[in-house]
């Protein structure tokens, strides 16, 4: 992984002290809280609905032991003894006290980490398919790419009062999209062209939010050289363009969508002509430069293991059902990449104690090079183990409490904070999720229902990405009582869609019985088990599904008083 | 009035003229653009030096005779209002401005850095900021990663 060498850790401590003077002049009353605020959502310092929280980058998700264990100590020493994954691939703490901050950023610093632009109208982190570098489908690893972007990013001073924040997703596998880069400000794909040179596809203009779309492609095909040149003309295009009179019309998706993709296309491809200089051009050398961080680990020879298949088939069914729900194949003969599911049943979605924080830093050093990815399902990936350990490993998660076997399934449920959080939400969504993984924590049932996304939002902001869920749940305020609307067919990969309203919005005692009415229903309607939740919804439409939630087809009967 | 330029405290010594009055004879005027698209000859062949002030949705293309502009001011209606930052460096770099750049308006001392990054070369602050301490904001962030107007080229081609 990237190592800083003198710069990379001045301009982190130059930034920490920044800090201490801005909160010293705050105190002082030299500045005002309104203007404070950009300001510490720059350090990702947030004010939540009972306190601070402080929200850490990890660059595309990827952290080394000694990383996971100074996290885990943070959240030992100044919080509550755990940190919460986000779908973002970073992790917060819910609860830190303002004049700790300063401290707990020397602590993230001296592990080479920080939370520089992790809120703010700004460039946020750079997140990756978290198979980067593993995956059998991948073209080329994007993490040197989202390093350069990170560098190139941090402290961009023409781009740090966006109209709105700002976000960049890479993926290296064209066949496969685990980073969601159509629902992402900028997304970039690594593709090959006719002549098989390899450069960016570009799509601009995803997201989630209130409205949620599905970017476009500006760029079919752009070469390496010209990554932050272009970029950079996209976000002056937005910079200058963009909506500032309404936050909830600021994205550069509105802009891209009232322009129309073409004539944002004209006025990028304009700006990019007459602003890119030699001197942006991404050189080869420091291509080379950043890749060499991210050179395999010293990987054995070993044969191609099949012995995967044996687990799934043996004898120990706990053993055989993780390792076909949370294995996954690796590019290297004899070596998986493991997922650590920390969702089960009593444990909102995506938090991580302390104790297993150093648990798993321990196993990762033995079984995984001392690397850790964090996942945008809020998950840990174990990148680099020897299918041969396989056993052995999920025996040790397993006496940690972390051998869920659930990764992709039903139970594998992505929540936003929720209104015991944040004070933007409407509702909760943290009990849902423990009722979802409470209800359906039954094995068998989640390897009949096999793949299907859960996702689970507060409000319309849509932190939990249920427009994108294969199941979605918004909660609602109706007359000052939490509901939640019930949304199918979203997909965030390459099949991307966004999910719609299967009908009236449910009251909280309702909301999981519907959801085990549609998954019911699929059981009945699927062609065959290996048609998953999504192609069926796709193959026999909302009806039988409407029909097993509200007991009718008709739309207006269905649709109720739901706004 | 007191400004920062040139990373220096030094007495403005321009004269802000009021919509549509006329600037005193002698004087170094900053007029506002409208202003000075109307009377412009007049006012270059007046003064030595001219000042225009614009609002941050105009872009270089909207301002005439810009290589005779001693000074262009640009306005920061709120201290979030990013769009300046991406004009001052369209007139730096792509219309080689080589006269004053000012930031007027809510400029705070946070924002001092970035904006000299893209091509500011003077501040107005907000009125009751003090000046001193904000010239320390300069040096806070002694290395940077990207290129821009003070710095061409980037980290990676200085490591």
């Amino acid at each position: 992984m990237y190592q800083y060498d003198d710069h990379d850790r001045r301009i982190i401590t130059d930034r920490a002290h920044q800090f201490r003077g801005q909160v010293s002049r705050r105190l002082s009353g030299e500045i005002t809280e309104e203007e404070f605020k950009p300001l510490r959502l720059q350090n990702g310092l947030y004010m939540q609905l009972h306190a601070y929280m402080l929200r850490v980058a990890i660059p595309y998700g990827l952290l080394g032991s000694a990383q996971v264990r100074k996290l885990a100590h943070i959240a030992r020493t100044y919080d509550r003894g755990y940190g919460h994954l986000t779908t973002r691939q970073n992790l917060q703490y819910n609860w830190p006290k303002l004049t700790d901050v300063p401290a707990i950023l020397d602590e993230l610093a001296s592990v080479e980490m920080h939370a520089v632009q992790t809120s703010g109208s700004c460039i946020r982190n750079i997140t990756a398919d978290h198979f980067a570098g593993i995956a059998r489908d991948e073209l080329e690893d994007p993490r040197p790419y989202c390093e350069i972007l990170r560098q190139w990013s941090t402290f961009h001073p023409e781009f740090a009062h966006l109209p709105r924040k700002f976000k960049i997703a890479v993926t290296g596998a064209p066949g496969t999209d685990r980073a969601a880069v159509r629902f992402h400000d900028i997304g970039l794909r690594i593709v090959e062209n006719a002549a098989g040179e390899r450069g960016f596809e570009v799509i601009v203009g995803g997201g989630l939010g209130r409205t949620p779309m599905i970017g476009e492609v500006i760029r079919e095909f752009l070469p390496k050289r010209h990554l932050l040149s272009f970029i950079e003309s996209i976000l002056r295009v937005y910079n200058l363009h963009g909506r500032r009179d309404n936050k909830y019309k600021a994205r550069i998706k509105i802009l891209v969508s009232a322009l129309g993709i073409d004539e944002f296309r004209r006025r990028v491809e304009e700006d990019w002509e007459a602003s890119r200089t030699p001197e942006l051009e991404l050189a080869d050398e420091e291509v080379a430069r950043v890749s060499a961080f991210f050179a395999p680990p010293p990987y054995e020879t070993l044969p191609a293991n099949d012995r995967v298949d044996g687990l799934v088939l043996g004898r120990d069914r706990e053993l055989g059902n993780w390792v076909r729900n949370n294995v996954v194949a690796h590019k290297v003969p004899g070596y998986s990449a493991v997922v650590i599911s920390v969702k089960k049943p009593g444990i909102p979605p995506g938090d991580v104690s302390d104790t297993q924080l150093d648990a798993i830093a321990d196993v990762s050093d033995r079984y995984s090079f001392g690397h850790v990815v964090v996942t945008h399902t809020q998950n840990l990936v174990l990148p680099d183990v020897k299918t041969s350990e396989l056993p052995r490993l999920h025996a040790e998660l397993r006496a940690l409490d972390l051998g869920e076997a659930n990764a992709n399934k039903l139970t594998d449920v992505i929540t936003c904070p929720g209104l015991d959080y944040c004070d933007l939400a409407n509702a909760r969504s943290i009990p849902l999720s423990l009722e979802i993984a409470q209800r359906f924590d039954r094995i068998d049932y989640l390897n009949d229902v096999g793949d299907v996304s859960i996702k689970i939002s507060g409000c319309i902001n849509a932190c939990g990405h249920h427009h994108v869920g294969n199941i979605g749940i918004l909660g609602i305020d109706k007359r000052g009582e939490e509901f939640y609307q019930l949304m199918l067919g979203g997909s965030p990969g390459n099949d991307a869609s966004i999910g719609k309203i299967l009908g009236r919005a449910l009251a909280q005692d309702e909301i999981v019985d519907a959801v085990e009415k549609v998954l019911g229903r699929y059981l009945e309607a699927r062609e065959s088990p290996d048609e998953r939740f999504l192609e069926t919804v796709r193959r026999v439409g909302f009806d039988p599904f409407k029909e097993a939630v509200y007991g009718t087809t008709d739309s207006l009967e269905a649709a109720g008083d739901s706004p | 009035m007191r400004i920062i330029r040139d990373r220096a405290i030094v007495e403005d010594d321009f004269v802000r003229v009021p919509d549509g009055a006329e600037p005193p004879a002698g004087a170094k005027p900053i007029v506002r653009l409208a202003d000075f698209i109307v009377a412009r000859e007049e006012l270059l062949a007046r003064h030595a030096a001219v000042g225009v002030q614009v609002s941050p949705d105009k872009l270089p293309a909207d301002i005439p005779d810009l290589q005779r502009l001693a000074l262009i001011a640009i306005e920061f209606p709120r201290f979030t209002d990013g769009r300046g930052y991406s004009v001052a460096r369209m007139l730096r770099q792509r219309h080689a401005y080589r006269g004053e750049l000012r930031a007027v308006g809510w400029v705070l001392h946070d924002q001092l850095q970035y904006l000299e990054r893209c091509g500011f070369n003077a501040f107005e602050l907000q009125p009751g900021k003090p000046l001193d301490s904000a010239l320390g904001a300069f040096g806070e962030l002694s290395v940077t990663y990207q290129a821009a107007v003070d710095e061409p080229r980037p980290l990676y081609r200085r490591r």
